[in-house]
């Protein structure tokens, strides 16, 4: 088993598969129980260590961390010393003293979560680091496609918005592939990084003529910020072209699924009414996010302490 | 849970044959139904992998001889198990609780091999955290000794005594292709 | 202690001579010389005797950041690499913009003694690329400033570095610029391609540089001034730069070794010891720097050494400030990049590393082959032993180099600064 989950490319085919079984078998054994907890991790430390402000992905990691008994800290930017400006190497040897069996990251900088796992003996879970990758949100996006339209392989995924910025497009390309699905990127042009024909997956600007060749439409979001510098001229402009109304919405076929990472800009990326309808995989996903991040501690603390 | 070693390199000996276990299978049966009394409050629960087919075995056995629906389902114990800081991450079996659940029910565990007693030790505390039964039982096809807790089984297919340095492999059509029970290695 | 004879050198990779010096002086040059009076005999039979190579880029960062440079310790890897003299880059703090800085800088550089620090002179105050510093000030004072450069920022505004091209014709200036459009690069980290977009690391397009390489060329045609351009990173800026000298403007150009060495491919680590301004670029790139290079459209290499301290490496690599030492690394990597592949020979390399940026700078007692009446700037090199880079075994006060454990061509065995040994042996003699 791997030791840090940093990116989506640090899993295979069979790890990644084991990943989402695993994750599978727990909404299993917790189904319906009296005690939501497992012994798995009892006596490990997980410490969360957040230097952005995401309530939903941390809350996460720690309801993932508790069921599996595992001792959680948590370290947000807030209220801790960094924000007196102490640099992460210091921080990581904090955490190393404490005896952190792992560590959650969010950060903004890209590579954040690698260079946090050159510095603890412990394991390291990317939980967004800038705008490289958020590994666990692509595993709990390729489990809940798998267990609504029950296979990835071959799957037809169409990813829209704002993939320069997005570490949530990132990780999903690569995880997807490695599943065997099919990934299409639509976006306006100047969203799309400098590089993005060498990713394993095709690009369309026209998203009309993508929709009814789509088993699972993902709505990136998109901040307005970005039509401030020029990404594109206008909300208008920007929903004409790139965003699912009912409309593109009925080019769907009939069973393709709407999903998006979320928090959502309703009337921008996707209409309030396309949103509603794809809350439900949204409501979903919650639970699921626990069970990937469940599967994903087990795996990685399970095993001799500081093995490879 | 202890032996799943179907290539162990060296001398084997078939001690149950598929005969074999189609008897002790009955008798086990037969003795669950004696011991409780018509299994009318029993549930039985296998511990992956191969406690689940034999699980379901009994259930039909159970079914055949007195006419008894005995709900059964799978138990998975690797996230209750000791030993995952030294022995790695394992792949988690599947756990089905029958409707109705266990709380006040007769629940009888059913595993292929009874060693250490380590893995029962698991069952129990995953058991527990399920809900709160009646009574514990349980069944085992093969007891082959050396426990290292106090637990002992209330139904035994066949005592085998081992050394330490054999293997008790079980087999079963559900996983493998035939039914039996072989025993591997030992004074090479 | 300025008097030796240098016995079987090969003289800049030619003939094997001795060569005389007295007083810091090169008295003679030729086979089966005796000791000039009270003078030390080397044996460098097997050594090739290249005058001291001279750098256009150094980064001192004294004043300012002592922590992570001094002007003694840069001097001391600059020796230990070669070199007798250095061009100490504006970006201290304060900025090298007035008299008074420059001449410190210089000071500082006579006091060690390891090799001429000449002090560059900051083309705009405080770098803010505003208003012009007082260049002509700086070009007077001791330090006789001939380069002028706002390096670590572009002059970006194109009436600004017109001015400044202008401005310096006076005194034989040259404009030494960063070449790299604001606009383009706000925030860049890395270069723009295959790796940033999978690292999410924002882009740094080699249009950024050609662009203003381009413009500067023009500019310099136009007022017919000198420019020179500061490490030329990318293959569009090799054409540039080919075109523009065929149009007999007055432009040269430097290249890093860390840009004819290695890729982007290395920030796949996020290690910021890989981060450096410009970026590491691709394997195209480095194809047309060594072309350029070995064809002469590039002039010289230059090091770009740029200490930064731990707390500025040790960092994410959005943090980490851009920059990588060279000082010690420059002529191996040149060998290995260059000579082994047969690109340049030895009078190539002493052409690239001393004599061309020697006359740049205006330097006039360095850049000379050994001859009679020279002043003794030289450095032997075995080109046999090669050497593998222990960062704590640098003389910098950085340990900031991406060469960690690499194994290069080429070991500097002494360097003489007007005749005196600043490097032995392969050891700093102060």
């Amino acid at each position: 088993m791997i030791r840090h989950l940093l990116s989506a490319a640090d899993l295979d085919r069979d790890t990644a598969t084991l990943l989402l079984d695993t994750a599978r078998q727990l909404g299993q054994a917790l189904t319906g129980r009296e005690v939501k907890k497992l012994p798995t991790l009892r006596g490990r430390t997980v410490v969360n260590l957040f230097y952005e402000d995401s309530t939903r992905t941390r809350v996460s990691f720690e309801t993932a961390a508790k069921r599996l008994s595992a001792d959680v800290v948590n370290f947000s930017a807030k209220g801790s010393s960094v924000s007196k400006g102490e640099s992460l190497k210091d921080t990581a040897w904090t955490l190393q003293a404490m005896g952190a069996d792992a560590v959650v990251i969010r950060h903004p900088a890209s590579g954040a979560s690698h260079r946090l796992a050159g510095w603890v003996d412990g394991s390291v879970l990317n939980a967004g680091d800038g705008t490289h990758e958020h590994p666990t949100q692509a595993l709990l996006d390729a489990y809940t496609m798998r267990e609504r339209m029950g296979r990835l392989d071959g799957l037809r995924v169409t990813i829209v918005g704002d993939v320069l910025h997005s570490r949530v497009a990132r990780s999903n390309v690569l995880l997807l592939r490695t599943l065997g699905a099919d990934v299409t990127l639509v976006a306006p042009p100047t969203l799309l990084p400098v590089g993005v024909e060498t990713w394993p997956a095709r690009i369309s600007y026209d998203f009309d003529a993508i929709l009814p060749k789509t088993d699972v439409v993902m709505m990136l979001r998109v901040q307005r910020e970005r039509m401030t510098d020029s990404f594109f001229p206008s909300v208008r402009e920007y929903s004409r072209r790139y965003g699912l109304d009912l409309r593109r919405a009925a080019l769907l076929p009939d069973d393709a699924l709407v999903m998006h990472p979320g928090p959502m800009v309703r009337g921008m990326e996707i209409a309030p009414e396309v949103a509603d309808s794809a809350r439900s995989a949204i409501v979903e996903q919650v639970a699921n996010g626990v069970l990937v991040r469940m599967a994903a501690l087990y795996l990685l603390l399970s095993g001799e302490k500081g093995a490879e | 849970m202890v032996e799943r070693a179907h290539n162990t390199p060296g001398p084997s000996r078939e001690l149950l044959s598929d005969a074999d276990i189609g008897r002790v299978v009955d008798r086990i049966a037969h003795q669950i139904l004696e011991k409780t009394r018509g299994a009318r409050d029993v549930t039985l629960l296998g511990i992956p992998t191969r406690g689940v087919p034999l699980a379901v075995r009994l259930a039909e056995r159970i079914r055949s001889f007195e006419g008894v629906e005995v709900p059964h389902g799978a138990l998975d114990v690797t996230l209750y198990r000791d030993d995952l800081r030294l022995r790695g991450a394992r792949p988690l079996g599947p756990t089905s609780v029958p409707a109705g659940g266990i709380d006040g029910r007769r629940v009888i565990l059913v595993d292929d091999v009874l060693y250490s007693g380590r893995t029962v030790r698991a069952a129990l505390n995953a058991l527990y955290d399920i809900g709160r039964p009646l009574q514990v039982q349980l069944a085992v096809l093969v007891d082959r000794g050396h426990r290292e807790l106090p637990i002992r089984a209330d139904y035994v297919g066949k005592n085998i005594p081992t050394a330490h340095s054999e293997k008790v492999s079980v087999l079963l059509r559900e996983t493998d292709e035939r039914d039996a029970v072989v025993l591997h290695g030992g004074d090479l | 202690m300025n008097s030796w004879l240098i016995q079987n050198a090969s003289i800049v990779g030619r003939e094997t001579a001795d060569i005389a010096i007295e007083n810091g002086v090169v008295t003679e040059v030729g086979t089966g010389l005796t000791a000039p009076e009270g003078a030390r005999v080397l044996d460098a039979t097997g050594l090739i005797a290249l005058p001291g190579l001279v750098d256009l880029h150094t980064h001192l960062r004294e004043p300012g950041r002592e922590d992570a440079e001094t002007v003694e310790s840069g001097s001391r890897a600059a020796a230990l690499g070669g070199y007798t003299a250095v061009c100490a880059m504006a970006n201290t703090s304060p900025v090298a913009d007035t008299a008074g800085v420059v001449e410190q800088v210089w000071r500082l550089g006579r006091d060690a003694g390891l090799v001429d620090v000449q002090p560059i002179g900051a083309v705009t105050v405080g770098l803010k690329g505003e208003h012009m510093a007082e260049l002509g000030a700086m070009a007077d004072s001791a330090a006789n400033v001939r380069i002028f450069s706002d390096d670590g920022f572009c002059v970006a505004d194109p009436k600004m570095m017109r001015r400044a091209l202008e401005y310096v014709k006076a005194f034989d200036g040259v404009i030494a610029q960063h070449a790299e459009e604001p606009a383009l690069t706000a925030g860049a980290q890395m270069h723009e391609g295959e790796f940033s977009s999978q690292l999410g690391l924002a882009g740094w397009p080699a249009v950024a540089e050609e662009a203003i390489i381009a413009r500067d060329c023009l500019l310099t045609g136009h007022v017919g001034s000198r420019l020179h351009v500061c490490h030329v990173s990318t293959a569009g800026s090799v054409e540039i730069l080919r075109w523009a000298k065929s149009k007999g403007w007055r432009v040269t150009a430097e290249v890093c070794p860390h840009h004819l060495l290695l890729t982007d491919e290395r920030a796949t680590t996020y290690d910021p010891v890989n981060k450096v301004n410009p970026p590491l670029r691709t394997d195209t790139d480095i194809e047309a720097l060594r072309a350029g290079l070995a064809e002469g459209v590039i002039d010289v290499v230059a090091t770009d050494h740029a200490p930064h301290s731990s707390e500025d490496k040790d960092c994410e690599w959005a943090a980490a400030r851009p920059g990588m030492l060279g000082l010690q690394t420059a002529l191996s990597i040149v060998v290995k990049t260059m000579v082994e592949p047969g690109l340049l020979d030895w009078d190539g390399v002493a052409e690239r590393m001393s004599r061309r940026p020697a006359r740049i700078a205006g330097l006039d007692g360095h850049g000379l082959d050994p001859a009679p009446g020279v002043p003794a700037n030289l450095t032997l090199i075995d080109p046999a032993a090669s050497w593998t880079v222990v960062p704590n075994e640098l003389a910098s006060l950085s340990r900031n180099t991406p060469y960690a454990q690499m194994t290069f061509p080429a070991t500097v065995r002494a360097t003489f600064l007007r005749g005196e040994a600043t490097v032995l042996e392969g050891k700093a003699q102060k």
